[in-house]
């Protein structure tokens, strides 16, 4: 039942087969049987049954509020939510409770979807591993998966991959199925990356198409809220109920469709698939590019005109995303001054000593190293060197996916990720900006452009772990973009994670016991 | 209330209103304290020929007028002044994470009002930045405002002063209006020393300011002071700012510097904490005087914010914040440009007029400026242009004048002098507004139209209207009644009166019959005293020219 796409699910809820209180039990079950993977900051149990007796009693009188009402959903840590804690994954924000939902949380609720809990990630949306964050790192789900164990011999509790980030507690909490799609941002491939490391579908939808009022900024001119999904379909549900314009966030565009089903079947024949040549990027993984050339060849197969085309700026990407992003970052991280809300310091000899400290003891190192640096960009001997200078390249950037499509290109095809998900272990070897650089380096310049993208998983690694595609289109063709998605989707027999069944539940619970030790330090 | 994309155009220079100002009761201040400052260039041509060695002052402006307006510029919250502290907060406003701003249609349309009366060109499209700094009461830690693109530049205020020997001369002058920005207002941050803790009020936070900033085209106090009178009254007749410096809906910084004519300007220092117009003359040239004083000891002047201290009359150096800011300013993200339209012609199609700020409909709706005003009052009705002024300067004034026209016979130059002199004279003595005034418009005239038709004197006249501040709602002809003050106009008593004071003073006769006619006012008066004024002055003349003979 757990790993029903939202349609299914849906159907079984109006049909009686499954009631949603029972659906949310299940849910929360499930919660309690993964803990070791961290994907959850905050559970909302209580919240959830409530919510799910009202699902219920609609349901009942057969006036359900739509496809959502009683599917359990999961929400990142950087999306408002009344009553409800949203720390960020920060010592900031760890005891901070909004006074109001943000939009597209509300407009989940208004559906009648069911909110399970918080998920986790990096601290302030800022990293690509999810492993940066006040509440210790996330584990993704495949790392318990019989793929990964059998391949690699893994031993659990050490050898674990991540999922991801920013959003990978979101993307950890979809993939284990304790809920049918989540919310994650998407700044730089927050959503997209940890989508691909964790077999997900996930949409970073046009910028502007869903309402930022609500979502804690990381950048606001790239930010957007991302879907994750195990599936197209549910994918293009939520897509549906979230898009267009809100009162509350003047950078919302109308949406162009309200059109929510997929065709069943979509021709790709009459398309045009670009292959950007600068995304045969170093240490792409051999295995990767095979399924990227796997995937061309089947749109090539099937009559889509397949051909390579140039982005030419790609490769300033990433420096022009990292003078933007910070300059915002310290922009927007002004406001924790620990004043209204938030740490504050015990130390109150001065107003200025209070803000420092507060600041010091509520950001980590990553955090107050953007802070620093997006403050060196903006100072006024610096901005036209380095903040207008990056707004030059990112409009170069923008040009160049405006000039692909504008030769007629529908989709480009690029890989999401280099490889796929590494090992813990590994992974914090090397400090958290490098690592962003290198993980972003797909999915950076989409948000750059404002453009919707969506990370397709296409096939298990040697290793046992997912690897995901990723399809960009032009501004406000999401739907179409998911259309193509569904295409490969339904060719790709990406499996299931249930397919593998539950792995030994008491070794998950010595790890978890082990994780609480280390994450109380 | 709120416009996600507001519309947008060019204004054509279509208005030639140039304002035309003096203010008789600010430049009666002005002019006490000017005495002490006599650089002030009234008349320029005289400074020129001065000696060129004399410093001189230059005053430039930076007014901030908060916007006149049922919500804040970027939230839902409502704006009053000295509601309780912090009930007027949205989320926005303090600044909780995951919140944007929404602009205030409002507040667009208010300064771009302001911008069409001030003669500015209104930028079809302006842009919004964030100015960051660090304190208590920006919960932000960033001011949203108009850097790059402000949205009215390149306007005029054309405003007046009285020079000339008896102050009677009316000049004009004008000020460059650099731009008018739209921005945020900060919270009050309130210090109790004797705790010392800081209690942050954030009813003002997010409040909308249009920043206008002027040129340093004034040379003095007084020039500054009549500058922001006049802007006063601009911002009270369009609305868009209720213009109360001790409320602080209009803030002034004055910016100054003295240099030598024709030399580049001087090092400037910035004054602040200044809270009504006659301050803002007292501070400006207090703080000529200084600079003068700190470069003719050798001395250099700082680059620095002084603080006008009402008290002492002096200006004094503020503790710096940080030292030299560096505000890191960058564009505002969450908000798209601004548009403004030119006219409903001009709209896109797929805008809806009502969300569209459409520069010809507020054109179309600017209200009478005062200078305009002025010059109706001083054509339709023959008075003095400082009369003028007085009318236009106090709320209502106007209005009042025009009512008590309209039930009387009498020539509005007579009415002018009751009520600017009787009328005004009685409200200032009693810091009373004109709306307050217990002699409404009607019974002034009824009381004036007794006198125009010869019921009673004039000097009876003002007693009567003194009696009737007293006691109001008791109508002139009552009193009059009363206390029995008609005028005498019966023959045979004022004959008989008069026969009396001939006969008492044999003197006066005799100086009268040998030719000195202005004895005979002398015995005039001594028949209005014996009449307590109410004699008809014409009969009773007549009366003594006949018995005199």
């Amino acid at each position: 039942m757990l790993s029903l796409t939202i349609r299914e699910v849906s159907l079984a809820l109006r049909e009686g087969r499954i009631s949603p209180t029972e659906l949310c039990r299940k849910c929360l079950n499930r919660i309690k049987k993964t803990q070791h993977l961290n994907a959850y900051i905050s559970v909302t149990e209580e919240l959830a049954l409530k919510q799910a007796q009202e699902a219920e009693t609609r349901l009942l009188q057969g006036a359900p509020k739509g496809p959502l009402d009683g599917i359990p959903f999961a929400v990142k840590d950087n999306f408002c939510t009344e009553k409800i804690k949203t720390t960020c994954a920060s010592r900031m924000l760890k005891d901070y409770t909004p006074p109001y939902n943000a939009t597209v949380v509300q407009k989940l609720f208004d559906q009648g979807a069911v909110l399970m809990g918080k998920t986790n990630m990096d601290e302030f949306a800022m990293g690509a591993g999810s492993t940066d964050g006040a509440f210790g790192p996330v584990r993704n789900p495949w790392s318990y998966a019989a793929p990964y164990r059998e391949q690699t011999g893994a031993a659990p509790d050490s050898d674990w991959v991540i999922t991801g980030g920013s959003s990978g507690g979101s993307a950890a909490a979809v993939a284990s199925l304790t809920g049918y799609l989540a919310l994650g941002s998407d700044t730089g491939g927050s959503t997209r990356n940890p989508g691909a490391l964790c077999g997900l579908v996930a949409l970073k939808p046009t910028y502007g198409l869903l309402s930022r009022h609500g979502l804690i900024p990381l950048v606001n001119s790239m930010d957007v809220p991302g879907i994750m999904t195990r599936s197209v379909s549910d994918a293009a549900i939520v897509l549906g109920i979230l898009q267009g314009t809100d009162i509350r966030d003047s950078t919302t565009v109308p949406a162009p469709s309200s059109l929510t089903e997929l065709p069943e079947y979509f021709d790709v024949k009459n398309i045009c698939v670009g292959i950007p040549k600068e995304y045969h990027a170093p240490g792409l993984s051999e295995e990767t590019l095979a399924q990227w050339s796997r995937v061309a060849d089947m749109f090539e197969r099937a009559g889509a005109r397949v051909k390579q085309v140039s982005l030419p700026h790609t490769q300033y990407s990433i420096l022009c995303y990292r003078v933007l992003c910070y300059a915002e970052v310290a922009s927007n991280m002004a406001r924790f001054d620990g004043l209204e809300y938030g740490h504050r310091s015990e130390v109150n000899s001065s107003t200025e000593a209070m803000y420092a400290l507060s600041r010091h003891e509520g950001f980590n190192d990553v955090v107050r190293e953007r802070i620093l640096s997006g403050n060196y960009f903006l100072l006024k001997q610096n901005y036209q060197h380095y903040f207008v200078k990056a707004q030059k390249v990112r409009r170069l950037i923008a040009d160049d996916f405006k000039h692909v499509f504008g030769l007629g290109v529908d989709v480009l095809l690029t890989p999401t990720t280099l490889t796929d998900a590494a090992r813990y272990a590994d992974f914090i070897q090397e400090d958290n900006q490098t690592r962003s650089m290198q993980e972003d380096v797909f999915t950076q310049p989409v948000n750059l452009a404002g453009l919707p993208a969506v990370s397709v998983p296409t096939a298990l690694s040697r290793r046992g772990l997912p690897i995901g595609l990723q399809l960009i289109g032009p501004a406000l063709q999401d739907q179409k973009l998911l259309s193509v998605s569904q295409w490969i989707e339904q060719r790709v027999g990406f499996p299931s994670i249930s397919h593998y069944g539950e792995s030994s539940e008491g070794r998950h619970d010595t790890g978890m016991t082990k994780r609480e030790q280390t994450s109380a330090v | 209330m709120a416009a996600s994309s507001v519309a947008a155009s060019e204004l054509l220079h279509s208005m030639n209103k140039r304002l035309s100002i003096v203010y008789p009761k600010a430049s009666f201040v002005i002019r006490r304290i000017n005495t002490s400052s006599p650089r002030c260039g009234s008349q320029p041509q005289l400074r020129a020929k001065r000696a060129p060695q004399q410093l001189v002052g230059v005053v430039g402006l930076e007014v901030h007028a908060q916007i006149n307006s049922n919500t804040k510029l970027f939230s839902g919250s409502g704006v009053r002044f000295s509601a309780p502290p912090n009930s007027l907060v949205s989320p926005f406003d303090a600044s909780l994470p995951g919140t944007l701003p929404v602009l205030n249609k409002r507040c667009v349309e208010a300064a771009v009002m302001t911008g069409l009366a001030l003669d500015c060109t209104i930028n079809r499209k302006s842009l919004f930045d964030r100015k960051h700094y660090f304190y208590a009461d920006l919960p932000a830690g960033y001011q949203i405002t108009q850097q790059r693109r402000p949205i009215a530049v390149d306007g005029m205020l054309t405003y007046s002063l009285l020079g000339g020997k008896k102050r009677s001369q009316v000049i004009r002058k004008t000020v460059s209006i650099k731009q008018i920005q739209l921005e945020q207002d900060s919270g009050k941050s309130l210090h109790d020393d004797l705790r010392s803790q800081t209690l942050i009020d954030l009813n003002r936070a997010g409040v909308g300011l249009m920043e206008l900033v002027m040129e340093p085209d004034m040379s003095c106090g007084e020039e500054a002071a009549a500058a922001v009178r006049e802007l006063q009254l601009i911002l009270q007749a369009l609305g868009t700012c209720q213009g109360n410096m001790s409320e602080g809906q209009l803030r002034v910084d004055a910016n100054v510097s003295v240099h030598r004519p024709g030399e580049p300007l001087g090092v400037r220092t910035e004054v602040k904490n200044i809270n009504s117009v006659r301050y803002l003359a007292r501070a400006i040239d207090y703080e000529i005087k200084r600079q003068i004083g700190v470069l003719q000891r050798g001395g250099a002047v700082q680059n620095e914010t002084r603080a006008y201290d009402s008290k002492s009359g002096e200006t004094i150096p503020m503790r710096d914040k940080e030292g030299l800011q560096d505000y890191r300013f960058m564009p505002e993200p969450n908000l798209p440009p601004l548009i403004v339209y030119e006219d409903n012609a001009s709209l896109p199609s797929g805008i809806d007029a009502c969300q569209a700020v459409v520069v010809q409909k507020i054109r179309e709706g600017l209200p009478e400026l005062p200078s305009v005003k002025r010059d109706r009052l001083v054509q339709t009705y023959g008075i003095l242009p400082e009369h003028s002024f007085t009318l236009v300067n106090e709320d209502g004034l106007v209005e009042y004048f025009e009512a008590v026209l309209k039930a009387t016979k009498m020539q509005p130059r007579k009415v002018i002098g009751w009520v600017t002199n009787e009328l005004v004279g009685h409200l200032k003595q009693q810091d009373m507004s004109v709306n307050q005034s217990p002699i409404s418009p009607s019974a002034l005239a009824e009381l004036l139209e007794l006198q125009e038709t010869g019921h009673i004197s004039s000097s009876v006249a003002k007693q009567v209207f003194q009696e009737m501040w007293r006691s109001s709602g008791r109508t002139a002809p009552e009193i009059i009644q009363e206390q029995d003050l008609g005028l005498v106009s019966d023959t045979a008593q004022l004959h008989s009166i008069c026969q009396k004071v001939v006969d008492s003073h044999p003197d006066e006769v005799h100086a009268i019959r040998n030719g000195n006619e202005k004895v005979l006012n002398k015995l005039m008066g001594l028949v209005q005293k014996e009449t307590k004024g109410r004699a008809d002055p014409v009969l009773v003349r007549a009366i003594l020219r006949e018995k005199t003979s």
